[in-house]
């Protein structure tokens, strides 16, 4: 109770401190300023999966949520290397948001009302959308999940897998028969020596494991029924909507990049290009970059050294046998929409 | 002289020999069940052996790529995870170029152990190398000076910051340990009540317990804009948890000591703290040695916890380092690996306990 009164208390100072800056035509954000201060962004990562944010051999971070932090802090800098990550466990990320240990949240978190609103968080947008599944084996000759009639399936205890798929199944009036392992490493194990009839978690979790763990990845099938929805995104504090804004048009920026064809390699040609949504993204005309606080060249800084959407994703998450699906923009049949940058 | 000494030792062979049998047949085989017990214990060491001996040895990829490992999946071991992933197991995140300064970190940590050990170093010399070696190490790990680039706690990691954690922790927690262990056997009540209510209270909860105040709830206290580095909270965890924990060992040896000597003490005039400095603690310290060293044991594997917080130390490392989707599943080859480190320095430290003890307590076997 003690810890939410200060929560508030906290963000209260914070919005009454924003208020008279609101006022002004270009107002600016307390966390951006502390960031300039400072010189460099404190990013919250996920350290221990694959994709989205892991050390590689060298001790490098990688991946489609770590892509984010260096995003901002490119478009904050002009140097997406001037980002610092505080590897960050489920239980901590929240309080390490909140205290203010990082300015920035990107940890593979899954959007939902409660965590919106009594956590205290703002979420800025979905970088993944994901969703739960099941993998069984080609073998068994099932074609969805409503065939799964007393199979026994491998699953996580205490996440909100494991109340997902009581839910549906209960729902759907199916009996099944619960494996529950702790490990990630164990349940797959379990599940490969034939355990069980079936493995449920996140739709990309299956995916990676059937890439890299199945000894022939085309025995195993992923069946089409998604039984949950899990979109992943970056959240902030509540309380400095101007650094929200900013964090929510980095990404829309990159999307916006993907949209129009901008990559790494032609952002540099494409800035003598004629077309007014080209020049407005790269900051040639229109000084969006100033209505963010920031320099107008952001999105020229982001593209040119991060990449767009699909590079980050194509980098990221496609070695792990992951298609784009539900994560392709909607102009191709998926759900990655940006607003117009104008 | 050559033949005299061969015939001799022939003959102390032949002697040896028919010993062993003696010895194998009143130990081994002495009776029915003995015999059914040996033979039972014989077969599953030789299954073990035999089984290491294959999966680990000669059915085990010691180089190549990650596609060759998970060929031999279920058959061999995959030692080639480490020509690839030592660096980041014993380093983690440290840059990558500057990885060379950790590792002389090590080294020098590893240096000041040999050098405290040596019992002809146990004067003023002790203090100075400690000074010398922990700044040297500070000025590596942190640089941003003598042309050492600057690097940020949050990018150590591996062996090092287990280095780090447990000496820290031990140095620290042993003062502190004294002194509660002396507060809890004062008889100035306010003194005693309060070390009894610390050592109970940290004694009465798990480190882990410890660890996760430490990093989720302590921060929520702390004033907007401050915020103290992870690795320092982790640290302060630990020096406290290990100070209950080594107080209660220290207060051991005090019981243990005869009242005579508090008494002598006493009879010679000599004050609360020149009867416990050159009195009670020297003898009292000599008789806790074993527990003692059991207790550092157990603290420096319990700093393989911080795990739990996001620290990389060099378990979580290790973990970290078989998330890669390239290695994963060959989780046992890193874990065996990483455990033969903690075994190297736990079981150093176990057999120096030994020798000391016997060092320390040669007046009492004349």
């Amino acid at each position: 109770m003690k810890t939410k009164a200060l929560l508030f208390a906290s963000a209260f100072v914070a919005v009454a401190a924003s208020l008279p800056a609101m006022a002004q035509q270009t107002a600016t954000s307390p966390t951006l300023d502390a960031i300039k201060a400072r010189g460099f962004l404190q990013c919250g990562a996920n350290g221990n999966v694959a994709g989205f944010g892991l050390p590689n051999a060298q001790g490098v971070w990688a991946g489609l949520d770590v892509d984010v932090c260096r995003a901002v802090a490119a478009a904050i800098f002009g140097d997406a290397t001037k980002v610092r990550y505080t590897a960050l466990t489920a239980q901590q990320r929240f309080t390490a948001l909140q205290s203010g240990e990082v300015d920035l949240l990107v940890r593979n978190t899954t959007w939902t009302l409660s965590r919106d609103t009594s956590l205290g968080l703002e979420f800025t947008g979905v970088n993944f959308y994901d969703g739960q599944g099941f993998m069984v084996k080609k073998s068994l000759n099932v074609k969805s999940a409503k065939e799964l009639n007393g199979a026994t399936i491998c699953v996580q205890p205490g996440t909100t897998t494991e109340l997902n798929l009581a839910d549906y199944f209960r729902a759907n009036n199916i009996r099944f028969t619960p494996v529950v392992i702790e490990r990630e490493e164990e349940n797959v194990a379990a599940y490969l020596a034939g355990r069980c009839d079936a493995y449920t978690t996140d739709i990309s979790g299956l995916a990676s494991v059937r890439a890299s763990r199945t000894p022939v990845p085309a025995d195993h099938v992923i069946l089409p029924e998604v039984i949950s929805k899990e979109p992943l995104g970056p959240s902030v504090r509540h309380g400095d909507a101007r650094w929200g804004d900013i964090v929510r048009w980095v990404h829309y920026a990159m999307l916006e990049a993907e949209e129009s064809g901008i990559t790494s390699a032609n952002v540099d040609s494409l800035m003598t290009s004629t077309n007014p949504n080209t020049q407005r993204v790269l900051g040639v005309t229109g000084g969006m970059g100033a209505m963010l606080g920031l320099d107008n060249k952001w999105a020229y800084n982001i593209i040119k050294q991060v990449g767009n959407y699909a590079e980050s994703f194509e980098r990221n998450i496609t070695p792990l046998g992951i298609e784009r699906g539900v994560n392709n923009l909607w102009t191709k049949g998926g759900l990655m929409y940006s607003p117009p940058i104008r | 002289m050559a033949n005299a000494n061969a015939a001799a030792m022939d003959a102390a062979g032949g002697i040896g020999e028919s010993k062993l049998m003696a010895w194998v047949r009143a130990n081994l085989f002495s009776s029915w069940a003995n015999t059914a017990l040996t033979l039972v214990v014989f077969y599953v060491v030789a299954k073990a052996v035999f089984f290491f001996g294959s999966w680990g040895i000669f059915n085990a990829v010691w180089i190549g790529t990650s596609a060759e490992c998970r060929a031999a999946k279920g058959v061999g071991a995959c030692w080639a995870l480490f020509p690839e992933k030592w660096r980041f197991i014993l380093f983690a995140t440290y840059p990558f170029d500057e990885q060379w300064r950790p590792a002389l970190s090590s080294a020098i940590f590893i240096g000041l152990y040999f050098f405290s050990a040596m019992r002809a170093n146990w004067n003023l010399r002790l203090p100075i190398a400690w000074i010398a070696g922990l700044g040297t190490i500070s000025v590596l790990m942190w640089g941003g000076v003598l042309g050492l680039s600057f690097v940020p706690q949050e990018r150590w990691g591996g062996l090092v910051l287990t280095l780090i954690l447990s000496t820290f922790g031990l140095a620290l927690a042993f003062p502190l340990a004294i002194l509660l262990a002396l507060g809890r056997r004062s008889h100035m009540p306010v003194i005693k009540s309060m070390c009894v209510v610390y050592i109970e209270l940290i004694r009465g909860v798990p480190l882990i317990s410890l660890l996760f105040m430490a990093s989720v709830m302590f921060p929520l206290f702390l004033p907007e804009g401050v915020s103290i580095d992870k690795l320092l909270r982790a640290q302060i965890a630990i020096i406290m948890f290990a100070g209950a924990y080594l107080a209660e060992v220290v207060r051991g040896g005090l019981q243990a000591l005869p009242k005579g000597q508090y008494e002598a003490a006493d009879a010679l005039g000599l004050s609360y703290w020149q009867a416990t400095m050159m009195i009670v603690l020297p003898q009292a310290l000599r008789l806790v040695i074993p527990p003692m060293v059991n207790t550092f044991i157990g603290l420096f594997k319990d700093t393989s916890l911080v795990l739990i917080i996001g620290l990389l130390d060099i378990l979580n490392a290790a973990k970290v380092a078989v998330a890669d989707p390239q290695w994963r599943g060959f989780g046992p080859e890193a874990y065996f690996g990483v455990s033969l480190i903690y075994f190297v320095f736990c079981f150093a430290m176990s057999k120096y306990s030994q020798r000391i003890e016997v060092e320390l307590n040669r007046n009492k076997h004349r």
